[in-house]
């Protein structure tokens, strides 16, 4: 048995990076404080691949399973005599893959900032937050049990609001770091709901123990019944709130293309590859459960992710700030590797969707970070988010041309990209459990070849826009990134993951259906012939294909209004009939009784001053007074 | 000597004096009258330690000395009140108890 | 109708009426006047029981000390010429009806009450008797109330001095009131 007590240090190292960068950072020049965080990351990153190298090639396999490792675990809170809290670190595959994605996508995030920020005031500021994202996002997926998960959910959720309003003097960054906040922290209500019913129906947190086949969760299944669903079941469904707040499905993803507020590689880091696949990564985690307990869960699972990835797919052909599209793209992805889930089972081949969501949350991870990188460069030499100021660029940004024209023939399913490997599984995992949910996505996928190709075309080629200053490639940190990602997203399609990451820890093995794959290529080629047509060359087909679905183009333009409905149902309904009445109640209630008591006490307070009057008669008054009603009591009335 | 006339009317009339006194004191405006009715309380307290002495304990002397000395306590009381009266006199140049009240909230 | 009793009855009136007139009357000398009746009378009961040395001091130090000096007093207060307004309504009132209450209730429980008169024979009270008793300070001796009495006394006497005399060459305000 290998001992792994040593990954106590991934999570260490990033959060003493914080605590020096917040505390001493702006002491330090700000190259220094770059490259100490950039140094701490680099460190995790390889004690990360060195963990990845032990568990998977030299580790241990029962029954060919790999096993959950607990690496470190000590109790926090006792809660009951069976009830506790742990800190700790599980080893196991998804959370060794994640370790894995993560570090190597904030590392080049950091290489790349030293580059990108450069000059900008609070640095360092920036550093340290980038150091507690890491430390926030690896405590996640290292969790032991759920409601460590719980803390750091939380956590990760703050460090995205303090990344996203990091330019806390734009107005528009500081409403949408708060509107992701509060729309990931209604959903995290759900997710606390979902822990404590079914902690309470399992009497435990820990992960293990909820897993386990033949534990509380699984084997007692469905127990109490409510509303025709079992109660575990409700609670799997409450968790779940908790994802779709956190990954940005519908109805909870509005924070998402808000959050472009951020810096760029911000948005590359949190909210493209790591932390909005927390949510993927939780429905994973509990996946027997979801799988062999809840399968009515599930399958709200794997509608939501399919009718998320088609709403984004169409908002995002219409959209013209290049980040924007990204989200929207984001959105639709993470749609497809929540319907993989929803669509697999539990065991071997059983769990081929598994295997392919998370196969294409490593993919996604590499070639999403590559995108945004990119754009972060275009932004970088035209001063523009918009693609209406872009054309020709191929000219002069060639790396990244090359790199961003890769990414797109990724996220195209092209071969022999990554892109192709893990699309083509989620395909074929669907169309053996549902052919409807089949359809939806193989629609997307065409649609997301149409308007990423649409993106490439119209900062690529097309007519030449007149440039104040010429557009410069980016510097080095800045493109080595790209290259690193762009190779990621080029070769991973190769690694054999069935025989990694799946369901239940066994390996298994996988083939392409050519049956699903030709027709999904060829899906991409004609979204990749109609964007080329569009917007190679300057043409006036797509305003006159505007021009006839006006009302289409106009509300998916405008996001279908979602947001407006949002403000509509909290303004208007919720503000008014709900917050002001108690509002109301409090102030004049609950307030007004306290003062009340206040005035009551001052007013009697003055009447009885009255008693000291300076008048010696009155005092000798109720003197014998007293004493003659004392003599009636002691004499007569006591006996 | 005792015969003839019971204990309780000598008590029924310490009562009484006392009482009369104890409303001139919660009536009257004059300090001096005050004092006066001082007096009166004072007074009817004496005959009642005497006549219980001289009825209920004839063999022992407490009641009879200690009206003497209530005698002289009233006397060394008066003086000071009078005093004090002058005092506020010169102070306020009223006698008048209500008008004597700054000693309040 | 013994003597005994024509006497206490005669006394008690007197007592009692002239007290009421003590304080009810509108005229502060006529008061006092009153006063010194009730105490003259009260000395008259004295005798009555037998005690003479007792009236002979409440004459002395009552009726002929503490009256004269509150009529000093008047006189120095210059009230000697004031008559009074008529005391409140409400005042009186309240006043008669605590002071009534309070007598009934004395005299209610002084009539339930069975006094137990004693078997002894009463002991002659003689001067000897007297003068031994305040001096002696075995049983049934008053030395120590005597001298008590004594630092009262002296206590009083500089206490009055004190309160009564004027202020000193310190006040600015009496300096040029005695320049004047």
């Amino acid at each position: 048995m290998i001992n792994f007590t040593y990954t106590v240090s991934i999570l260490i190292i990033p959060f003493l990076m914080f605590i020096l960068l917040g505390l001493a950072g702006h002491k330090l020049k700000p190259k220094l404080s770059g490259l100490l965080g950039t140094a701490g990351l680099g460190v995790i990153t390889a004690l990360s691949y060195l963990t990845a190298f032990f568990y998977f090639f030299r580790g241990e396999r029962i029954d060919g399973a790999f096993q959950k490792i607990t690496a470190y675990n000590s109790t926090w809170l006792q809660l009951t005599d069976k009830l506790h809290i742990d800190m700790g670190i599980l080893i196991d595959p998804i959370s060794v893959m994640m370790l894995i994605v993560i570090t190597t996508v904030s590392l080049m995030v950091h290489i790349y900032s030293l580059g990108y920020m450069k000059g900008e005031k609070g640095f360092e500021r920036y550093y340290a937050f980038l150091s507690l994202f890491s430390f926030s996002m690896l405590g996640l997926v290292l969790s032991t049990n759920i409601f460590q998960m719980y803390i750091f959910w939380e956590l990760v959720g703050i460090s995205s609001y303090l990344l996203i309003g990091f330019y806390y003097q734009k107005p528009s960054a500081v409403s949408a770091s708060k509107k992701a906040f509060i729309v990931t922290r209604f959903a995290d209500l759900g997710f606390l709901i979902g822990i404590l019913i079914l902690s309470y129906n399992t009497k435990t947190f820990d992960f293990i123990t909820l897993t386990d086949l033949n534990g509380p969760a699984i084997s007692q299944g469905s127990g109490i019944s409510f509303l025709g669903l079992s109660v575990i079941t409700w609670s799997m469904i409450f968790v779940f709130m908790g994802g779709v707040g956190k990954s940005a499905m519908f109805p909870f993803h509005i924070w998402l293309p808000d959050a472009m507020e951020g810096p760029t590689p911000v948005s590359a880091l949190i909210h493209a590859a790591t932390m909005v696949v927390a949510g993927v990564y939780l429905v994973a985690r509990m996946f027997p459960i979801y799988a062999l307990s809840a399968p009515a869960a599930l399958n709200i699972v794997a509608w939501v992710g399919a009718f998320s990835s088609l709403f984004a797919a169409i908002i995002a052909c219409t959209q013209t700030d290049i980040k924007r599209v990204l989200a929207y793209s984001t959105i639709s992805q993470i749609g497809y590797m929540m319907l993989a889930l929803g669509v697999s089972g539990y065991g071997g081949h059983e769990g081929l969707g598994y295997m392919a969501s998370m196969f294409h949350l490593f993919t996604h991870a590499m070639f999403k970070a590559l995108l945004f990188l990119g754009a972060g460069a275009i932004i970088h030499a035209v001063h523009s988010n918009y693609m209406n100021n872009m054309g020709g660029l191929r000219k002069y940004l060639p790396i990244t041309h090359i790199t961003f024209l890769i990414a797109c023939l990724t996220i195209a399913g092209i071969p022999p990209f990554s892109g192709f490997f893990s699309k083509d599984e989620i395909l074929a995992a669907a169309f053996h459990h549902n052919k409807v949910l089949f359809a939806v996505e193989y629609a997307v996928a065409g649609i997301t070849a149409f308007y990423m190709f649409r993106l490439y075309f119209n900062i690529f080629w097309g007519e030449e826009m007149r440039y104040e200053h010429t557009p410069h490639e980016a510097p080095a940190t800045m493109t080595i990134p790209l290259i690193v990602l762009a190779i990621g997203a080029a070769i991973s399609g190769f690694i054999p993951f069935s025989h990694l990451v799946t369901s239940d820890g066994k390996a298994f093995e996988t083939e392409i259906e050519w049956g699903v794959a030709v027709p999904s290529v060829l899906i991409g080629l004609l979204g990749i012939g109609i964007a080329y047509i569009f917007y190679a060359k300057k043409s006036p087909l797509p305003d006159k294909l505007a021009a006839t679905f006006k009302y289409t183009y106009r509300w998916a333009y405008n996001k279908f209004y979602i947001d407006e409905i949002y403000l509509f149902i909290t303004k208007k309904i919720i503000f008014r009939y709900v917050s002001e009445p108690v509002a109301w109640f409090d102030r004049h209630i609950v307030d007004g009784t306290m003062n009340a008591i206040a005035s009551v006490t001052q007013t009697v307070s003055f009447r009885i001053r009255g008693f000291q009057s300076g008048q010696i008669q009155k005092y000798v008054f109720v003197f014998i007074s007293g004493i003659v009603l004392l003599a009636l009591i002691l004499i007569y009335m006591w006996r | 000597m005792n015969t003839g006339i019971p204990l309780t009317y000598f008590l029924i009339l310490a009562a009484i004096m006392f009482f009369v006194g104890v409303y001139g004191f919660l009536t009257r405006r004059n300090l001096i009258t005050i004092l006066m009715s001082l007096e009166l309380i004072l007074n009817s307290v004496n005959i009642n330690f005497v006549a219980f002495n001289r009825y209920l304990f004839p063999h022992k002397l407490e009641g009879f000395f200690f009206s003497l000395f209530i005698i002289a306590v009233a006397a060394a009381e008066a003086a000071v009140a009078i005093a004090i009266i002058i005092n506020i006199y010169r102070r306020f140049t009223t006698i008048n108890v209500e008008d004597v009240d700054t000693m309040k909230y | 109708m013994t003597a005994n009793q024509i006497m206490f009855f005669l006394f008690s009136a007197v007592i009692i009426v002239c007290s009421i007139l003590t304080v009810t009357s509108r005229r502060i000398l006529r008061a006092a006047t009153y006063l010194l009746f009730v105490l003259v009378s009260s000395a008259g009961l004295y005798f009555m029981l037998n005690y003479q040395f007792l009236a002979a001091v409440q004459l002395t130090l009552y009726a002929g000390g503490i009256v004269v000096l509150i009529i000093f007093s008047i006189l120095l207060t210059s009230q000697i010429s004031q008559k009074f307004e008529s005391v409140g309504w409400k005042k009186s009132i309240f006043s008669a009806i605590a002071s009534i209450a309070g007598a009934l209730i004395t005299i209610i429980t002084i009539l339930d009450f069975n006094f137990s008169a004693a078997n002894e024979a009463a002991r002659e009270v003689d001067m000897h008797l007297i003068g031994n008793s305040l001096l002696s300070v075995g049983k049934d001796g008053y030395a120590l109330p005597f001298e008590v009495i004594t630092i009262l006394l002296l206590a009083a006497m500089v206490a009055a001095i004190v309160i009564a005399k004027k202020a000193g060459p310190k006040d600015p305000q009496s300096q040029t009131s005695k320049q004047e």
